[in-house]
């Protein structure tokens, strides 16, 4: 008996010493997250603040890029993701009213999910090739903020539909049966009740897309970004600089890698500080929408 | 009773407004065919003078000599190399993560993890090739003594940075829908914290956690930039860990600027882009099986 308690005592001591090195590993997973990312903002907010003023934000690069700042570049950023969300947010709201309103569980829809979900899993240079092959080449766009614009939407189509889907379902039943109660016809139940209820939560899964489009450069190598130009766009047939595609060339191509250090942590800086205020945006936009709730 | 419109009945009009909405469902459906449709008009030219075998087979990727070689051989092991090591380290890190966010955590530092791992997912890639060139890449070339930090282990590292958001918010969900009570049923037989995570509810949420890390995979052999700026570029196939690659994504990147328009070397690119775009599509419909043929039941399914 005394023994088999030893025995016992010995096995619970390890059951519990196996459980702390456990509960350790997970809490040091979490923190190595943190200093993952904690050492990447702030190795860049550190070395790329001292590149930021007025001048850098509001003119042209000069001499061969070595200085001046990058003003180009953000205004075609803005104009890309602007372009994106303007095709994919008609699109995929409609998609996702008819997924979320309209659709009856079959083969049809089922095969609809698994073609934005393989969509949403075509790999970003692929959207870049398909862009190019189509949008620039095929359809004769050239290389443009159009085309450009087009291929970040297809990139970006699928998240909005799922969120904007999501938005949907999450208006109660009971809206549209009291809408529909009254003779209302479903189209309008759907515009007149549905669409301003849900519009929070789509407006929400939009805003964090448009951070994504902000942020990807493969596509828009081959479809819309330039190299260089002092000039801002006049058309939507015009090529323009991007910021990641800038980042991108100045980091790597060319012969003043070096002596442009200061302008890419620069660069950096305001590329993830933009997209962490579009994200914030979403943020406080659902925050703001959960707060009106009422129901 | 009158119409109230002058051309359609209102039946007529929401038949239609549907159809509209269906559409527009469709087009999704219609980007993805057009996809096919441009890799496959831009890619299948090279199969007239190139075989499949030797294109997918071949040691040399020399687009540019004369004559010039097509062979992707070096690209897919360098693809596959990167991936595989950086799910190796994402993976642990992912699921203990999401076992601290799913189980272990404090209300109030959950949703300051979540949020850590949200920020993290939105960096652009660029920024973070960015931050292995400027970063990783010199630590490595000192602590190593190489000629250049831009290798295998830098791309590995950096790519597994980019795929633990991805890994580990799939599997808190995983972890989060297995049913409470065979936490308490284990906790009510003895378990300790340890057993019940490690042998109940991990094993609950496995189906969960497999369709994560491959999405995470998926995501990590599409991905661009970091393998662009980071992996170093060399076409050839690697000896060690701290040797140069060249996976697909970056190849085609790298070289569709000076690839002349309908020449060999632009098909050859877009065959690239085929290949990469099947492999991808074989992980989500794995993913997609396993998710749908493993499904936990909840406590009815008991």
């Amino acid at each position: 008996m005394i023994s088999a308690n030893k025995h016992g005592f010995t096995l619970s001591k390890w059951r519990y010493l196996k459980q702390d090195i456990f509960l350790v590993s997970v809490w040091f997973s979490a923190l190595l997250l943190a200093g993952i990312v904690i050492a990447i903002f702030g190795y860049i907010i550190i070395n790329g603040i001292g590149a930021i003023n007025w001048e850098f934000l509001t003119t042209p690069p000069r001499e061969m890029m070595t200085k001046g700042g990058i003003m180009p570049a953000i205004v075609g950023t803005f104009y890309l993701t602007c372009g994106a969300l303007l095709v994919a947010l008609p699109l995929g709201v409609a998609a996702a009213i008819y997924l979320a309103e309209y659709a009856k569980d079959g083969s049809v829809v089922r095969f609809i999910r698994i073609m934005i979900n393989c969509l949403a899993g075509v790999p970003s240079v692929v959207f870049g090739l398909f862009g190019l092959g189509f949008f620039v080449i095929f359809l004769g766009f050239g290389s443009s903020i159009l085309a450009g614009s087009l291929t970040l939407g297809c990139i970006i189509l699928p998240t909005i539909i799922s969120a904007s889907e999501e938005a949907i379902k999450s208006v109660p039943q009971t809206f549209r049966e009291a809408s529909l109660a009254l003779g209302i016809s479903k189209w309008q139940t759907i515009q007149k009740i549905v669409l301003p209820v849900a519009l929070s939560g789509i407006m929400t899964g939009s805003v964090l897309s448009v951070g994504r489009a902000a942020g990807e450069t493969a596509p828009i190598m081959f479809t819309a970004a330039t190299f260089f130009t002092t000039q801002l766009p006049e058309s939507i047939f015009d090529e323009v600089m991007a910021l990641p595609y800038h980042i991108y060339v100045l980091a790597t191509a060319g012969t003043y890698i070096e002596e442009t250090r200061p302008l890419q942590y620069g660069a950096v800086l305001v590329l993830i500080s933009l997209i962490f205020m579009i994200n914030i945006g979403a943020i406080l936009l659902r925050i703001y929408s959960r707060k009106n709730k009422r129901w | 009773m009158k119409p109230n419109h002058i051309f359609f009945s209102r039946e007529t009009k929401e038949r239609i407004i549907k159809r509209f909405f269906l559409f527009c469902a469709f087009i999704s459906v219609g980007v993805l065919a057009l996809i096919l449709f441009s890799l496959f008009h831009g890619g299948m030219p090279l199969f007239e003078t190139v075989n499949i075998k030797s294109f997918l087979l071949g040691m040399e990727w020399y687009p540019t000599f004369e004559p010039p070689e097509f062979g992707i051989f070096p690209l897919i092991i360098g693809s596959l190399i990167v991936t595989t090591i950086s799910t190796c380290i994402a993976v642990p890190l992912s699921i203990l993560l999401a076992v601290f966010t799913a189980e272990v955590a404090p209300d109030y530092l959950k949703n300051t993890v979540k949020v850590i791992i949200e920020l993290l997912a939105g960096l652009p890639s660029v920024v973070l090739g960015f931050f292995g060139m400027v970063v990783i890449a010199p630590i490595l070339q000192d602590s190593f003594n190489l000629p250049s930090g831009l290798n295998i282990i830098n791309a590995s590292l950096i790519l597994s940075i980019m795929v633990v958001p991805t890994i580990a918010s799939l599997s808190d969900d995983a972890l989060r829908a297995v049913p409470k009570e065979y936490k308490e049923a284990s906790y009510a037989l003895g378990a300790t914290r340890f057993e019940t995570i490690a042998f109940v509810i991990i094993p609950g949420a496995l189906s969960g956690i497999f369709t994560a890390i491959i999405l995470g995979m998926a995501r990590a052999i599409g991905e661009t930039m970091v393998v662009l700026m980071v992996a170093g570029g060399a076409g050839a196939i690697p000896e060690s860990i701290f040797d140069s690659v060249r996976p697909m994504p970056a190849s085609i990147a790298a070289e569709m600027g000076e690839a002349p328009r309908n020449g060999l070397h632009y098909h050859a690119l877009f065959a690239i882009g085929m290949v990469l775009f099947f492999i991808t599509l074989a992980f989500n419909i794995v993913a997609d099986y396993v998710s749908r043929r493993f499904k936990e039941g909840g406590s009815s399914s008991l």
